[in-house]
């Protein structure tokens, strides 16, 4: 008698499951009130679960500026991390190239790219505020920010590594500046390239929702700033758990384009 | 005066790695070569035989003197030159098509897409690798890289096809099928090459001229020996003829005693050797 032995996704598979359960016991469990009753506790799973269904099967509604469906607010916050994130990649993308390109430059460069680096995208916003007088342009410029240079430095340094070879036959071929960019260097780097687009799709998602809690008006992190002012802790668990789905499917979203670009030397 | 591709006092230097000065790494290199010649430039590695070639190609610039082809300097790389890498140089994330599209198209820009496709195919066909095309080269084994590179160099129909050793990565059965595959389309082109290799039986085989290099540094042109051993040639062929152990003997005397370039006779500059004569 032999026993099947279950391959090895089952088994990751069961083992996610497993602790699946185990997280949503941990959370009953602190969500029933202890007798001090110095709090409510926090809402369980069930309650969360019963807003998901909720707010899910109405995902487009409209009531008033406070009081939007939760279609709408992803969306919104979608949006602006749309335009942030675009802008900020070609500019990031372009200059990465020139930098990439031009080892003295980039040396020169780098220090400064060092110093903005870890500047929390945040830190820009009164900036923003002030010189250009509108919340969502200023939210639009943190996103950037936030996406950048992830970007920048992983462009630069994919197009800085590629081999010489590939950059001799464009030049033996006579390519164009611009058909030496699309046909060898953006392809050559592709890989480093969306590695740090991936990297910078994650910032600009963290940065979207504390921007729009500090300047919202709508948008997920609006969403959650406004449930905690109505206190309704069970929408503000609801938008958490939104808020990672959305996150986990751009990622995806990257892995796919990644394998999409990669090749083999 | 004025060959078809013309050297003339080719000198290269490099810093020192001491960082004191700069080191010779070749000294006034001359030659002439007639189109629709091969020639082919034989010597020890790190004599600076494919500085040379860069040199021709426009890929590197020569410290002093200068090189002519068909009238014009060669200040930069163009397509009136192609290069055949030693490790081979395709674009991996392009397919064997792509990449001799890529050089078709730019040696064509003014091409419709059917004339390009069609050019592309012809190509492909002339090295054998129809069944391959749209495969990339990770796929495809040394010696089928090598064919796209070649195919690739031959699309851009240049004046002077380089190839800078380019059967040195390929394992030694294959090796001899594509030097014959080499031969056969080069008949039938009869382009202007011009090789650089560190192996006498494929310099034989290929070239109606070979031009022996000292070590560097300073190295030089020491000999020139015309290979008339009559075409077309095959690997077996060509051993059975009289003079192929004599020329091949001479090469490798050549190399391995007289390569020194203190024991180099001093009228050899640019001397052709007399008697090896098919």
């Amino acid at each position: 008698m032999t026993l099947a032995v279950p391959n090895e996704t089952f088994r990751a598979v069961a083992l996610s499951a497993l602790l699946l359960f185990a997280a949503l016991f941990v959370w009953q469990l602190a969500s029933t009130p202890s007798g001090g009753g110095r709090t409510q506790g926090l809402p369980g799973p069930a309650a969360v679960a019963t807003v998901t269904w909720e707010m899910l099967s109405e995902p487009f509604y409209d009531r008033g500026p406070n009081d939007k469906g939760i279609g709408f607010q992803v969306l919104s916050s979608l949006g602006r991390v749309a335009i942030g994130y675009s802008l900020a990649s070609v500019v990031a993308i372009f200059l990465g190239v020139i930098l990439g390109l031009n080892p003295i430059l980039l040396k020169a460069a780098n220090p400064y790219i060092q110093i903005l680096k870890p500047i929390s995208p945040l830190a820009w916003m009164p900036l923003f505020l002030y010189t250009i007088k509108d919340a969502t342009g200023a939210m639009i410029l943190v996103i950037f920010m936030s996406t950048l240079w992830p970007t920048l430095a992983n462009t630069a340094f994919g197009v800085s590594a590629i081999k010489r070879d590939y950059l001799n036959v464009a030049a033996l071929l006579q390519l164009s500046w611009w058909g030496r960019f699309f046909k060898v260097i953006l392809p050559a780097a592709a890989p480093t390239i969306v590695a740090g687009l991936r990297i910078s799709i994650g910032s600009a998602w963290v940065a979207v929702v504390a921007a729009e809690m500090l300047v919202g008006g709508t948008g997920i992190g609006y969403f959650v700033w406004n449930e905690w002012n109505n206190l309704s802790l069970t929408r503000v668990m609801f938008a958490i758990l939104v808020i990672g789905v959305v996150g986990l499917i751009l990622d995806a979203g990257f892995t796919r384009l990644a394998r999409a670009i990669a090749y083999i030397e | 005066m004025g060959a078809f591709l013309e050297v003339s006092y080719v000198s290269k230097y490099f810093p020192d790695p001491s960082g004191r000065g700069m080191q010779c790494i070749f000294k006034d290199v001359q030659c002439g070569i007639d189109q629709g010649t091969f020639v082919t430039v034989v010597g020890h590695s790190g004599c600076g035989k494919s500085t040379l070639l860069n040199i021709i190609a426009g890929l590197e610039r020569a410290s002093a003197g200068g090189v002519v082809l068909d009238g014009k300097e060669i200040d930069a790389p163009g397509l009136d030159r192609m290069v055949v890498f030693q490790n081979f140089a395709l674009m991996p994330w392009m397919s064997v098509y792509e990449n001799i599209r890529v050089a078709v198209k730019a040696a064509h820009p003014a091409w419709a897409q059917t004339q390009v496709h069609a050019c592309v195919l012809k190509y492909i066909e002339m090295v054998g690798l129809t069944d391959a095309a749209s495969k990339r080269p990770a796929m495809l084994s040394g010696g089928m890289r090598q064919r796209v590179g070649i195919a690739r160099a031959f699309s851009v129909e240049p004046k002077v096809l380089l190839l800078d050793e380019p059967f040195a990565q390929i394992d030694a059965l294959t090796r001899g099928a594509i030097q014959e595959e080499l031969v056969s389309i080069w008949m039938r082109t009869r382009n202007t090459v011009f090789m650089v290799t560190h192996d006498v039986d494929e310099a034989i085989l290929l070239s109606d001229r070979i031009m022996l290099m000292t070590r560097g540094p300073e190295a030089e042109i020491a000999e020139v020996v015309d290979i008339t051993i009559p075409r077309p040639r095959s690997r077996t062929s060509i051993i059975e003829h009289p003079h192929y152990y004599k020329i091949r003997n001479h090469i490798i005397h050549f190399l391995v005693e007289r390569s020194r370039r203190c024991d180099r006779p001093a009228e050899a500059m640019s001397h052709h050797t007399g008697g090896i004569h098919g």
